[in-house]
C-alpha cells in the first residue's frame, strides 16, 4: 500500500479526516523548506509541497507572490528533489508534489518521474493536465509508482467525474470553487454538490480531498462533514510565510500553532 | 502531403496542440467546440457573419501593388491592406466572428488579452457594437508603450485591467485572462486573440482569419493571372500569418512567417520561439516556447508589443517541423527601417509588428528576384508612432 492510501486508511479507523499542508517548496529560500515542513508535519497529515513555475495560471496572488520569492531564490526542481530526500531521512510523512505540466515535461515524463520516486515522493498534481491528456503521464507515474492526483471541478459532469475517480489514484482533489488558489472568507456554495457527485463517482473506492479556498477551521470542519476524507490548505499557510519573511522562528511558531488549530478541526466528526 | 481541412484530428497539429488546462475550464472548452462546429455549417451565421465584415469592418481589403517599394527591394510586392479595417488591424476578422459565436452561446461578457492593445481594441469594437461587457487583461509594460490603444479601448466602453505579475506584457495578461475565465467561466467568454491557447482555439482564430487568405486568392488571379511566388507575413502567436497562408497551403507556393529577433537571436533577447525555442507547454497547448533547461518561461524582447510574446500557435510549430512554412527573423533595427521606408516609398504607416514582415523583403533568398511576392500588412502604424520616434531619438 502507498504512504498516501495507508495514511487514508490510518485515518479512517481513528475517525478523522486529513489535513492536507501546501507550500511553496523554496519560499522564501531553499533552505527553509525543511524546517517549515517538519513543523507542519506534527499536525498536517500530509505535505502538498509545491514547485515553481513562471506562469501558474491556477494560482491566485498569493501562491503566485510565493512561487515568485522561491524563483528569486533560486529555487530549482533539482534542489526541491534534494529536500524531499532530506525530508525523507527523517520523516515517513506523505510527500506529494504539485507543479504545472511544463516543468514535468522539460526533462521528460520518465526522468521527472523517476527523479520524483528516488527523493521518495509519494504523489504528484499537475493542475494543467486534465483527464485527457494524462495517459501517458499516468503509465509512467504508475511504472515509479509515484500516485498522480487528478482533479475535479464543479463543471466537471458526472459522468466525467466518475472517469476521473478512475483515473486518479491517491486521491481525487475536489476544486471547491469556480476559481483559482487563494483564501476566502467564505465556502463556496458549491462544496456539498462537487463532494455528493465525487461520492457517487468514487463509491468509496479512492479519498477525496477538498481544496482552493480553504483557510479556517471552521472551512475544515465544513468539508469533513459534508463526507470529504481531507481538507487541503493552501494560501493561508503561504500568507503565515509572507507575513514573517524576516523572522523566522515567528513564521514557523505560527505556523506550528495555525496547523494545530486546522488539524484539531478534522477530529471528533462523528455526530 | 494536403494541408488544408486536415487538422486539427483530435485537437492536435501531429502532437503540437492539445488543451492543458485546469479542469474548471474543459466543460468550457467542449461547450466552445461544440457551438462553433455546429455554426460553422449554419449559412445564416455565415451570412450574418459576411455581412459584419464587409458593411461593418470593411471586407474585402484592397491587394495593393506597391510599385515604389518594388522597385527599392527588387522584388514585385503586393501589400494585402489588413491595416484598412475597422480598428487598424486584421484582429477585428476574429473578434466578430468570436463575438458572434459568443452571443449565440449566450454569454454576456468578453474578456481579452492584448499586447500590442489592437486585439484589445478589436474585441471593444466587437462588444460595443453587439452591446457586450469587455474586460481587457494588459501587461502594464504594454500600457505606457501602447498608451493610444488603452485609451482607444476605454473609449469603446471596455474595462482595461493592468496586470502587474511576471514580465508585465502579453504572457502575463494570457494567464490573468485565464484566472478570469475560471472564475466567471459560466458567463463569459474568452476572446483569445491569436492561434494559440487549448483547442479549440488555434482553430477557431485560424478559421475567421482565412478570410484574407481567400480574398488574396482571388485579387492575385485576378490582377496577375496566377498565384504568388512567395507570401511574407509576421508571426506573434501566428494569426495573421496562418490567416494568409492557409488557403494556399496546397499550392506552388513559398510562406515566410517571421518572428521578431529583437536585439538579435544571439543576444537571448527577442520573441521568437520557432527560431530559437523548444517544445513545451504554454497557455494550454503543446508547442515550442522560449525556456531555460527547466522549463521556466523566459521573458522576451520586441519593439513590436504584438510580437512580444515566448510562445506560438501549435499549428505553426507543426508546419515549421513539417518544413511546409519558413520562419526566420527580423531584428527591432530592421523593423525600424522597414516602417520609415515603407512610409517614405508608399505612404502607408505599417504597424510594427507588420513591419517585420516589410524588412523580410530586403532579406528574401536571392531566387525570388523579380518575383511575384504578397505581403500581409496586418497593421496600421498610427499606435506605434510614439515608440518610433523614441527608437530615432526625436523628442516629440
Ligand atoms: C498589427 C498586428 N500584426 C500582427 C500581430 C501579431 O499577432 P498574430 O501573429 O496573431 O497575427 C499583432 C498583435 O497584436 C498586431 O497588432
Amino acid at each position: 500500500m502507498s504512504r498516501i492510501a495507508a495514511k487514508f486508511e490510518e485515518l479512517r479507523r481513528r475517525g478523522e479526516g486529513a489535513l492536507i499542508a501546501f507550500v511553496t517548496a523554496g519560499d522564501p529560500k531553499p533552505v527553509m523548506t525543511p524546517k517549515i515542513v517538519k513543523t507542519l508535519s506534527k499536525h498536517a497529515d500530509i505535505i502538498e509541497l509545491g514547485i515553481a513555475f513562471s506562469d501558474p495560471i491556477a494560482d491566485g496572488p498569493t501562491i503566485q507572490a510565493a512561487a515568485d520569492r522561491a524563483l528569486r531564490a533560486g529555487t530549482t526542481p533539482s534542489h526541491v528533489f534534494a529536500m524531499i530526500k532530506k525530508i525523507r531521512q527523517t520523516s515517513n510523512i506523505p510527500l506529494v508534489v504539485l507543479t504545472y505540466y511544463n516543468i514535468v515535461l522539460k526533462p521528460s515524463l520518465e526522468t521527472f518521474m523517476q527523479k520524483l520516486a528516488t527523493a521518495g515522493a509519494d504523489g504528484i498534481i499537475i493542475p494543467d493536465l486534465p483527464l485527457e491528456e494524462a495517459s501517458e503521464t499516468r503509465k509512467v507515474a504508475r511504472n515509479h509508482r509515484v500516485d498522480l492526483i487528478l482533479l475535479a471541478a464543479p463543471t466537471t459532469a458526472l459522468i466525467r467525474m466518475k472517469k476521473i475517480c478512475k483515473a486518479s489514484s491517491g486521491f481525487v482533489y475536489l476544486v471547491s470553487l469556480l476559481g483559482v488558489t487563494g483564501a476566502r472568507e467564505k465556502l463556496s456554495d458549491a462544496i456539498k454538490h462537487i463532494i455528493a457527485k465525487a461520492k457517487i463517482s468514487s463509491k468509496g473506492r479512492i479519498p477525496l480531498a477538498v481544496g482552493f479556498g480553504i483557510s479556517k477551521p471552521a472551512h475544515v470542519r465544513e468539508v469533513i462533514k459534508c463526507g470529504a476524507n481531507g481538507a487541503i490548505v493552501g494560501s493561508a499557510f503561504v500568507k503565515i510565510i509572507a507575513k514573517n519573511l524576516k523572522d523566522e522562528r515567528k513564521m514557523l511558531k505560527e505556523l506550528g500553532k495555525f496547523g494545530k488549530i486546522l488539524k484539531s478541526a478534522t477530529k471528533n466528526q462523528r455526530d | 502531403m494536403k494541408y488544408m481541412n486536415k487538422f486539427p484530428a483530435k485537437g492536435k497539429f501531429d502532437g503540437f496542440g492539445g488543451q492543458f488546462v485546469p479542469e474548471t475550464l474543459m466543460p468550457a472548452l467542449e461547450e466552445l467546440k461544440k457551438a462553433y462546429l455546429k455554426l460553422k455549417k449554419d449559412k445564416k451565421f455565415k451570412r450574418e457573419l459576411n455581412y459584419y465584415l464587409r458593411e461593418y469592418a470593411g471586407r474585402p481589403t484592397p491587394l495593393y501593388y506597391a510599385k515604389r517599394l518594388s522597385s527599392q527591394v527588387g522584388l514585385k510586392v503586393y501589400l494585402k491592406r489588413e491595416d484598412l479595417l475597422l480598428g487598424g488591424a486584421h484582429k477585428i476578422n476574429n473578434t466578430l466572428g468570436q463575438t458572434l459565436l459568443a452571443t449565440h452561446m449566450g454569454k454576456t461578457r468578453l474578456i481579452a488579452e492584448t499586447g500590442a492593445g489592437q486585439h484589445g481594441v478589436a474585441t471593444a469594437t466587437a462588444a460595443a457594437m453587439f452591446g457586450l461587457k469587455c474586460d481587457v487583461y494588459m501587461g502594464t509594460v504594454d500600457m505606457e508603450r501602447q498608451k493610444l490603444n488603452v485609451f482607444r479601448m476605454r473609449l469603446l466602453g471596455a474595462r482595461v485591467i493592468p496586470v502587474k505579475s511576471g514580465s508585465c506584457t502579453l504572457k502575463d495578461a494570457v494567464n490573468e485572462a485565464l484566472r478570469d475565465w475560471t472564475t466567471n467561466v459560466r458567463t463569459t467568454h474568452y476572446l483569445l486573440g491569436s492561434v494559440v491557447g487549448p483547442h479549440p482555439y488555434p482553430m477557431i482564430v485560424r478559421d475567421f482569419q482565412r478570410v484574407i487568405g481567400k480574398e488574396t486568392r482571388e485579387q492575385i488571379l485576378n490582377a496577375e493571372k496566377r498565384l504568388p511566388d512567395a507570401i511574407v507575413a509576421c508571426v506573434g502567436g501566428g494569426s495573421n500569418a496562418i490567416g494568409i497562408f492557409y488557403d494556399f497551403l496546397d499550392d506552388p507556393v513559398e510562406f515566410y512567417g517571421i518572428e521578431a529577433g529583437g536585439k538579435g537571436l544571439k543576444t537571448g533577447k527577442h520573441a521568437a520561439p520557432l527560431c530559437d525555442g523548444s517544445g513545451g507547454v504554454l497557455h494550454g497547448s503543446y508547442s515550442v516556447v522560449m525556456q531555460d533547461k527547466f522549463g521556466q518561461i523566459l521573458p522576451t524582447h520586441s519593439i513590436a508589443a504584438g510580437l512580444d510574446y515566448p510562445g506560438v500557435g501549435p499549428e505553426h510549430a507543426f508546419m515549421k517541423f513539417q518544413g511546409r512554412i519558413h520562419y526566420d527573423s527580423v531584428t527591432d533595427d530592421e523593423a525600424m527601417n522597414a516602417f520609415k521606408l515603407l512610409s517614405e516609398t508608399e505612404g502607408i504607416l505599417p504597424a510594427l509588428e507588420s513591419a517585420h514582415a516589410i524588412a523580410y523583403l530586403k532579406k528574401m533568398p536571392r531566387k525570388f528576384k523579380g518575383k511575384l511576392i504578397v505581403v500581409n500588412l496586418s497593421g496600421r502604424g498610427d499606435k506605434d508612432v510614439e515608440v518610433a520616434a523614441k527608437a530615432m531619438g526625436v523628442k516629440m
